[in-house]
């Protein structure tokens, strides 16, 4: 059975997809969201800031719209607060040693078929699950 | 232009993170869920980015430069290290425990609330301690 959502989903993923060819194509970027902030935090990306910002001033603006129109400005974040700065630790730090995110390892990288891609692709999916496993089955604390 | 085309890229992606449902904890954290309340909606998500991707890749193979001059980022394979499998395993507990990853924090700040706030600090803070941990394993 196939649910709407999952119909939905694919569009979207389409729509990321395709945000990502653009920058690849026109701008020759890779859209790893972790990288385009980092550079900006660390300084690293100085040289081409502006189109940092641009893409997150982009990003914010659509997603501000979007949300507003299909009901769903709100993310569900739990409200344990001890739980958010373990985890935005763990994924800043994580993805800053892996060189990616989602958006550059997942999205840009398994579509070259990058081993580094494939990797990191499959290691967030099982240590995430075992995340979830342990953290909502096992401790009950998500 | 290189400004313009990355925020119309930043457009249509932040749309799309909220279209796919990834700016949804609950959607994530369920398709993590393997032993409970499964939900696949980010298997279509992908599959859906990848399309597009794997066509531009192509496209990018057979070119040198992108359109607006740079050169196109044709990576040599850089081999899998530890720096990519421990950082994966962090990034994969963090991704678990509060179902949010760096580019659905980012489009979401103006509706994640406090706790969205908190957490794009906190990943701040941990993108900024990463280069001298990453040099010191690498040395290893």
């Amino acid at each position: 059975m196939i649910e709407s959502e999952w119909i939905i989903g694919l569009f979207g993923g389409l729509m990321i997809g395709t945000a990502g060819s653009i920058f690849l194509l026109v701008n020759g970027r890779i859209l790893g969201p972790s990288g385009i902030l980092g550079g900006l935090l660390d300084g690293s990306g100085r040289a081409n800031k502006t189109e940092r910002i641009s893409f997150i001033l982009g990003l914010i603006i659509a997603a501000a719209i979007v949300a507003q129109i299909m009901g769903r400005a709100t993310t569900g974040i739990t409200s344990d607060l001890l739980i958010v700065i373990a985890a935005g630790i763990l994924v800043g730090l994580g993805s800053r040693m892996a060189n990616g995110c989602i958006g550059g390892h997942s999205v840009c990288g398994i579509s070259r078929f990058s081993p580094r891609g494939i990797t990191a692709t499959v290691i967030y999916v099982l240590v995430g699950g075992a995340s979830v496993f342990v953290f909502r089955h096992l401790l009950e604390v998500i | 232009m290189q400004n313009l085309i990355a925020f119309i890229s930043g457009l249509l992606g932040g749309a799309g993170l909220v279209v796919s449902g990834m700016t949804n904890t609950k959607t994530i954290q369920g398709w993590l869920d393997f032993t409970g309340n499964w939900d696949p909606t980010l298997a279509f998500v992908l599959t859906g980015a990848l399309i597009p991707m794997a066509i531009a890749w192509r496209i990018a193979k057979r070119r040198s430069t992108a359109v607006l001059g740079e050169t196109t980022p044709v990576f040599p394979d850089k081999k899998v290290d530890p720096n990519l499998i421990l950082g994966s395993v962090l990034f994969g507990i963090g991704w678990g425990l509060a179902g949010i990853c760096p580019g659905p924090a980012l489009a979401s700040i103006t509706f994640g609330g406090v706790g969205g706030l908190v957490f794009l600090a906190a990943m701040a803070g941990g993108v900024i301690v990463a280069p001298p941990l990453k040099l010191r394993f690498s040395v290893v």
